[in-house]
């Protein structure tokens, strides 16, 4: 009877198991000797770091005041080139994601090694930087918009397959059953089964891509494969402050517009 | 019953036409013209483009690891870049997505926070790369001083989506007790959005990790100047070798903020 009331009072209460807590403590440890190794390691001049701000302004002076007169010479057309890429970037991307997506979703391919064949595709692409995709078409197709839209293209494959695959796998299996009970070919199957479950998924990540696009669609230039970046980059090297700070302007209201208009869209159709 | 089956097979029975929207797409398709056209994609440049890209793709093969310790390095270089910005993202984006949070600030507060994440967020990390190589020189200290302004940017927009979205009655009942402002925010706040940020945080670092193997391409430190070089040295194999360990990298680390992530339950 003692003995019971004692181990009652002895017990006491922990939120988390001990093994929860030794994994919590491993992480942390992890974190911080990740950050202690990196801190002593990095190879930066102290010097540089103190000298930073005075640079930052220094930069921003000779930025002032933007060269509003070269926007219509040589920022404008550079600048709607970028958009085309983005967007025909987004559509090719977008088409050759969907097979893959179908082929990684688990409830739509049966087969598992399709399924891991696909998802290792998702992964490569996801994994391969634009800028790297950049630097590969602009070596086979030499340097212009064209390289930089397959570059937009083949990186957008493994973020719109992986989350179209996801959406797939979320599908309710019911009307899917009722389509193959009723004897419907596997086209029918996708098309008024899966398709309407997933469509409002689908046009916000091709809105979120196209999104992303636009942005990554600026950098392309620096490495040659058209848009907005030649120009930024041609200033750059020739120390054309003013129109560096132009250039930035243009692309910063590039931006914000398109984020305002997929907030727009995406309130229209879903 | 013949009516039933003719109503049936008329699509425009269960989908009415929708004009506004057949518009729009009229509209998307001539400007997706129009765009191709700007691609100046010919038959002969693509068929040429074919071969080169089957030479490339030849030359790339096999992956050259004979220099390995310049490999090492700048990956090494890139881990660093990754962890200190994400670190330091993380600790200035904390206090800026609070005050940029509108149900605990006021309007003249939260303006000026959103408008600075709003700028950091604009730019592609490497474009600030750019800058911050003009400003503070190459090396390691750009790369990460860019990627610490793109992770405020973003990790500073999910944590104030978060905390805007918290239930007000803990942090009332933490007023409530006369607790400072400090305290509300530490007792109050954080807690429910802890799991959460732990999410975030770890999407920034594995997002970080990518971006920290490109900056090097404008000299801002990493395994990207490396690659960068090479590829223009017509170093194809070595360029495999290169973009294959950052393949691995990154699904080493994608796997590993995984596994931290399921230990806290993010």
């Amino acid at each position: 009877m003692s003995a019971a009331a004692a181990a009652v009072v002895e017990r006491e209460w922990k939120r988390y198991s001990t093994g929860e807590r030794l994994a919590r403590f491993m992480v942390y440890v992890t974190i911080v000797a990740a950050i202690v190794l990196s801190i002593r390691t990095v190879e930066v001049i102290p010097d540089f770091i103190l000298d930073a701000p005075e640079q930052i302004a220094d930069l921003l002076k000779r930025m002032w005041p933007p060269d509003f007169a070269s926007y219509p010479k040589e920022i404008h057309a550079a600048l709607l080139d970028s958009l085309h890429i983005a967007t025909v970037g987004t559509v090719f991307g977008v088409m050759m994601a969907l097979p893959f997506g179908f082929l990684a979703a688990r409830n739509v391919t049966p087969w598992p090694w399709l399924n891991w064949a696909a998802r290792l595709v998702l992964i490569a692409t996801r994994s391969v930087n634009t800028l790297v995709f950049a630097l590969f078409f602009v070596a086979v197709f030499g340097p212009g918009a064209l390289a930089g839209t397959l570059a937009i293209a083949f990186h957008s494959i493994g973020f719109v397959g992986r989350l179209f695959s996801e959406a797939l796998e979320t599908t309710s299996p019911g009307p899917i059953e009722a389509l193959r009970a009723a004897g419907a070919p596997v086209a029918s199957v996708i098309s008024f089964g899966y398709w309407p479950q997933v469509v409002p998924a689908f046009w916000s990540l091709v809105l979120f891509r196209w999104d992303i696009n636009v942005r990554e669609s600026i950098v392309l230039g620096l490495v040659g494969a058209g848009g907005v970046g030649m120009a930024l980059d041609n200033a750059l090297n020739l120390f054309q402050w003013t129109r560096v700070a132009m250039v930035l302007l243009a692309i910063l209201g590039v931006v914000i517009a398109a984020e305002v208009a997929v907030t727009y869209i995406r309130k229209k159709i879903i | 019953m013949a009516a039933t089956t003719d109503s049936l097979l008329n699509r425009s029975a269960i989908r009415p036409a929708n004009w506004p929207v057949r518009f729009a797409w009229l509209a998307f398709a001539l400007y997706f013209a129009y765009a191709l056209s700007h691609l100046e994609l010919t038959p002969a440049r693509f068929f040429a483009g074919l071969d080169y890209g089957y030479k490339f793709i030849a030359k790339l093969f096999p992956p050259d690891f004979h220099r390995w310790e310049l490999l090492l390095k700048g990956l090494k270089e890139s881990l660093e870049i990754a962890i200190l910005a994400s670190v330091l993202g993380l600790v200035i984006s904390l206090p800026v997505s609070l005050l940029a949070a509108r149900n605990l600030m006021p309007t003249w507060v939260t303006w000026p926070a959103r408008l600075l994440m709003v700028l950091c967020r604009s730019f592609h990390p490497v474009i600030i790369a750019i800058l911050f190589v003009k400003a503070v020189g190459f090396g390691a200290l750009a790369g990460i001083l860019a990627l610490t302004v793109a992770s405020l940017g973003f990790l500073g927009k999910l944590f104030t989506e978060a905390i805007e979205e918290i239930s007000l009655k803990q942090v009332e009942a933490v007023r409530a007790t006369g607790a400072p402002f400090m305290s509300v925010i530490a007792f109050g706040v954080l807690p429910q959005v802890f799991s959460r940020f732990i999410g975030f945080a770890s999407y920034e670092l594995d997002s970080n990790l990518r971006n920290s193997t490109m900056v090097g391409i404008v000299g801002a430190g990493g395994i990207g100047g490396t690659l960068f070089a090479a590829f223009q040295r017509f170093d194809y194999d070595f360029v495999c070798a290169i973009i294959l360990t950052i393949i691995a990298m990154i699904i080493v680390g994608e796997v590993l903020t995984h596994a931290a992530k399921k230990v806290f339950r993010a």
